[in-house]
């Protein structure tokens, strides 16, 4: 871990002075069956370098063909973000060297990207903003080093590093947003909506698992500050790799404050990559980026060009999902949300959630009451993700049914997620092995009836003058000796039938 | 040792195929008799011819033997099957090291065959070594090869040609009776024709380029070096067509090379447009190699084919071209080699602990040679921010320029033709110091690669100055491969005739040297 030297100025104080510029890049691994370049397994997870061949391990002689899915699902992403699809487009090299580079160039689009001048809209709190899509161009992984020994994990003073070339080819996409100005206070937040709803729309499209903890989902978040009202755009600071949804607000929050510190004190921000600490939040430097950085792009010479064809194009197009904005729309209306309703589930990142648990079974109420009160506030609790709790859309919809069914109430149902989190099985497993479910036999309520009548004859002689009301104070008592799991409506009929 | 084995060196590939298919020999006796030759005149970087860098005794014995059983079960892979053949050592052979002339893959054994190199395996056709070359193709006299150079059969005192000597050379010293090269810049016709051999640089795309390990991608071709315009088409058409793994080849069947060949060869040209290039000649060409030239354009238009003289005026800045474009797709292509997964690994001396920058700086530094540092400096600066429009960017323009200078050509006439070297075989050592002075002699092969077109390099006789080799270079559309063959047989055996037999018979008898 890193220590910050930065002075960092209070983030509103620094929005009274500053207007923040936001620029996202997000990597897209694809879920392709093979690579980008030959007939590799893109699978995650084998042992390493065990999916490999001459071409992604950059053997001499090797030669790249390009996988024609990965061109597909460009496509269908590059159309999903409202883009133009290039009639016509190359590969180029982008050369430096790099121990897990096997080629020491990268095959990537470099000025004739796939999809470009396209847009989404994003909603934070009710308010839409629309983030301008430059560019979407498709490139391949490097492979993953692994640096052993040292203390920070980095290639600076490590004993030795592993390199995996797994992962070398595997086909990306990388989505580039024009600068995102106008944002204001409020920059943090549609960062991280951009990404949320990014993420929400690969996943609608199929063409990635989407996962950032396995880093399918890889987002680099630009910042500048420019001094408030003037116009221009700042010099601006790069964190690479910022792995969730909650960083990505992290990161800004800490980068516009960083920034500012900088600024206020007559400094210059410098350009350069930083890399964000998920455990204490900040940014620390990475490498300067520097005019000195040439990449010395050109057209691949061993790839023909890529033009696809305006009817494959039109294909692709009728086979996209439904807009995510209009689907927001029209689930709103089918689950009967209120606009505060919907603003909450899907400001907790719930929106996904809820649907596939309401697919599952349980009611939009229900679904939403667990996700956005319950399991957000777990989530908030654990710094993690929502879809991270550790309970599952299918397994809340359990849930939620066995409370209908009557066999558990709302209050013996966390105790059930608890279980769920700690993995302690299924639901009715759950509710079986901790003996949650509630009782309704009329011998064991009964006995704790009397006892309670017993306890409080008080109680007891009010409610046979008539005070039904008081019935409330012996139903308590009864729960408290159940522990929560008798049957109310049955404690307050057994309660009157014996003081009536 | 069979007494037919000399005889069995002589002969051409196709007639080793009749003879094999009439069972008048063995693959196992041929190769045998090939292996013979190479033991006897090969020699070593110090003397005889060094063509090979590598012979394969076992695995081309090995080989014939198997192909011997499939001649002997009526099942031949191929028309070639058991006529040995070597190969240019910048294509992968598994098993076989692969060192494309470089101290820096010394010892690599590449775990791959390249497409043509399976296309031969398939074809049953004993590989018998891999030949010496300029280091990663880069040079026009083997000379720059980090083994040695390559001597010319003819004089061994002088260049076989670049980058492809070593092809060149073993076919012509009756090592080979097939050989495959690769053509850059003229890699395969200019050692063709300094070593009076046939050479053809197909259409780019003809001929899958998987396995060729590159040194400029969208200039590069494999092509046949051998003996006879026939032989080459043989080759050309078992190495050619459509390869999935190189995603430049053209998915479209070979035009039928053989029979274009076999037309040729009985002296069909009549009505063919012949056009003579003007900037391929003339003032600073050698006046024997002038002379051969003009000898053989009139034998064809004694034979009935129309000459006229046609104008490519972009020709005279192909060069430059070449020489920008080249070295930018060079230095990008040997980024690779950085003693991180294959190859020479050399440590920096008095550092305790090295960084992987540090090795790969200390492994460049002694790997590549001193023609390979200059191109890569030359291509990561044409490539340069803000030096790119005005190098490379104005290179591909003019590439663009000399297209359309065939293009207008190609309207004009059928085939164009020139001398394919402006200079017979010059002594060794003579350029290395002058390495302008060496890239001329690729200034008539160069404009076909950089627009694609194929071409073919076909003796023409010695010339009157040094008694040497002279190459007559044909050139075709795109996609016309057969006609360089049709004009290349038809030289062949218009100047054939003339000379009664073929040219290399005229070289002079080489000293036995062992191996």
């Amino acid at each position: 871990m890193s220590a910050s030297t930065e002075v960092l100025v209070d983030f509103d104080e620094a929005l009274e002075r500053y207007d923040p510029a936001l620029g996202l890049e997000v990597h897209v691994e694809l879920n392709t069956a093979t690579k980008m370049f030959c007939g590799c397994p893109a699978t995650f997870g084998g042992e390493p370098n065990t999916q490999v061949c001459p071409t992604c391990l950059g053997l001499p002689g090797a030669m790249p063909a390009v996988n024609g899915k990965a061109v597909e699902a460009a496509i269908r992403i590059g159309l999903a973000l409202n883009c133009e699809i290039a009639e016509w487009c190359r590969f180029a090299r982008k050369n430096y060297f790099y121990p897990d580079m096997p080629k020491n160039f990268q095959t990537s689009q470099y000025d004739e990207p796939i999809a470009f001048d396209g847009y989404m809209d994003v909603e934070v709190d009710g308010t839409t903003f629309r983030v301008e899509i430059e560019r979407a161009h498709m490139e391949e992984d490097t492979g993953k080093s692994t640096h052993v020994g040292g203390a920070t994990g980095r290639i600076h003073g490590a004993d030795h590093s592993l390199v995996d070339y797994n992962r070398a080819g595997i086909p990306l996409i990388e989505i580039v947003t024009r600068p995102i100005v106008g944002a204001g206070a409020r920059a943090p937040e549609v960062a991280r909506a951009y990404v949320a709803q990014l993420r929400d729309l690969i996943l609608a499209l199929g063409v990635s698992e989407a996962r950032m903890d396995q880093g399918n989902l890889r987002a680099d978040v630009n910042l500048s500050l420019a001094p408030k009202g003037s116009g221009v755009l700042g010099t601006r600071s790069e964190t690479k790799n910022v792995n969730s949804f909650r960083s990505v607000e992290r990161a800004v929050r800490f980068e516009v404050a960083r920034h500012a510190g900088v600024l206020d004190a007559g400094g210059k921000v410098v350009q350069e990559t930083r890399h964000f600490h998920e455990d204490t939040g900040i940014t620390t430097s990475g490498r300067e980026k520097s005019d000195a950085e040439d990449y010395r792009y050109f057209p691949e010479p061993d790839l023909v060009p890529v033009a696809p064809s305006r009817e494959w194009v039109e294909e692709l197009r009728a086979t996209l999902p439904e807009n995510p904005t209009a689907k927001r729309a029209r689930l709103q209306a089918e689950w009967g949300y209120s606009d505060l309703e919907m603003r909450d589930t899907v400001g907790a990142g719930a929106f996904g959630l809820v649907e596939e648990t309401i697919a599952a079974g349980a009611s939009p109420q229900a679904a939403r009451k667990w996700w956005v009160a319950e399991l957000a506030r777990r989530a908030n609790d654990a710094g993690v993700e929502l879809a991270a709790v550790g309970v599952t859309p299918v397994q809340v919809a359990a849930v939620q049914a066995l409370v209908e069914g009557g066999t558990i109430n709302d209050k013996l149902a966390r105790q059930v997620f608890d279980g769920l989190v700690a993995g302690e099985g299924t639901p009715e497993e759950i509710v079986a092995a901790r003996g949650l479910a509630i009782v309704s036999d009329d011998g064991a309520l009964g006995a704790a009836v009397d006892k309670a009548i017993e306890a409080n004859p008080d109680v007891a002689q009010k409610i046979r003058d008539g005070k039904v009301a008081a019935a409330g104070a012996l139903i308590g008592a009864v729960m408290k000796e159940m522990r929560g799991q008798a049957d109310a409506g049955r404690v307050r009929e057994l309660v009157l039938e014996r003081l009536s | 040792m069979s007494t037919t084995n000399g005889d069995l060196t002589r002969r051409t590939a196709a007639e080793l195929a009749d003879a094999l298919a009439a069972g008048e020999t063995t693959s196992v006796e041929l190769t045998q008799a090939h292996l013979d030759r190479i033991a006897a005149v090969d020699g070593s970087a110090e003397a005889g011819v060094h063509a090979f860098l590598h012979v394969d005794p076992e695995g081309a014995l090995a080989q014939a033997r198997a192909s011997d059983e499939r001649r002997a079960a009526g099942t031949p892979a191929h028309l070639l099957d058991g006529v040995p053949i070597a190969v240019k050592d910048i294509l992968t052979t598994t098993g076989l090291p692969t060192t494309c002339g470089s101290k820096i893959l010394d010892g690599w054994v590449p775990p791959y065959d390249a497409t043509v190199v399976t296309r031969l395996k398939a074809a049953g056709l004993p590989i018998l070594g891999k030949t010496n070359m300029d280091e990663f193709a880069m040079g026009s006299s083997t000379e720059h090869s980090a083994y040695g150079p390559t001597r010319n059969p003819w004089d061994l005192t002088r260049i076989p040609g670049g980058s492809g000597g070593g092809s060149a050379a073993a076919v012509a010293s009756y090592q080979a009776p097939l050989a495959l090269g690769t053509d850059t810049g003229g890699s395969i016709r200019q050692p063709g024709a300094v070593t009076g051999t046939v050479g053809v640089k197909p259409t780019y795309g003809g001929v899958s380029r998987y396995g060729l390990v590159a040194l400029a991608n969208s200039l590069d071709q494999v092509g046949p070096v051998t003996r006879t315009v026939l032989d080459s088409a043989l080759l050309h058409e078992l190495v050619g067509g459509h390869d999935p793994r190189d995603s430049t080849s053209i998915p479209q069947p070979v035009p039928g090379l053989v029979a274009a060949a076999r037309q040729g060869a009985a002296g069909d040209v009549a009505g063919l447009k012949v056009g003579v290039v003007r900037e391929l000649g003339g003032e600073g060409w050698q006046p024997g190699v002038m002379a051969r030239f003009d000898e053989a354009v009139e034998a064809l238009v004694a034979a009935g084919a129309e000459v006229v003289e046609v104008s490519c005026p972009s020709f005279v800045h192909a060069m430059a071209a070449y020489y920008l474009i080249l070295p930018a797709e060079c230095s990008s292509n040997l980024a690779k080699f950085d003693a991180m997964r294959y190859g020479l690994r050399v440590l920096p001396e008095g550092v305790a602990s090295p960084s992987a920058e540090e090795v790969m700086r200390a492994t460049r530094d002694a790997g590549f040679g001193d023609e390979v540092k200059r191109r890569i400096i030359l291509g990561t600066y044409a490539l340069s921010s803000g030096y790119y429009e005005a190098y490379y960017g104005q290179a591909q323009k003019i590439r663009t320029l000399i297209s359309r200078d065939f293009a207008a050509a190609f309207e004009q006439v059928d085939v164009l033709v020139s001398p394919t070297a402006p200079t017979t075989a010059f002594p060794l050592g003579e350029k290395l110091d002058d390495p302008l002075a060496m890239y001329r002699g690729d200034l008539a092969t160069i404009p076909a690669n950089l627009a694609g077109v194929p071409g073919i390099s076909v003796p023409a006789g010695l010339a009157d100055e040094d008694g040497l080799p002279v190459g007559f270079q044909v050139l075709a559309p795109a996609l016309a491969d057969d006609r360089v063959y049709r004009v290349g047989a038809a030289v062949e055996a218009l100047l054939g005739e003339k000379w009664g037999g073929a040219l290399l018979e005229q070289a002079p008898e080489l000293e036995e040297v062992g191996r």
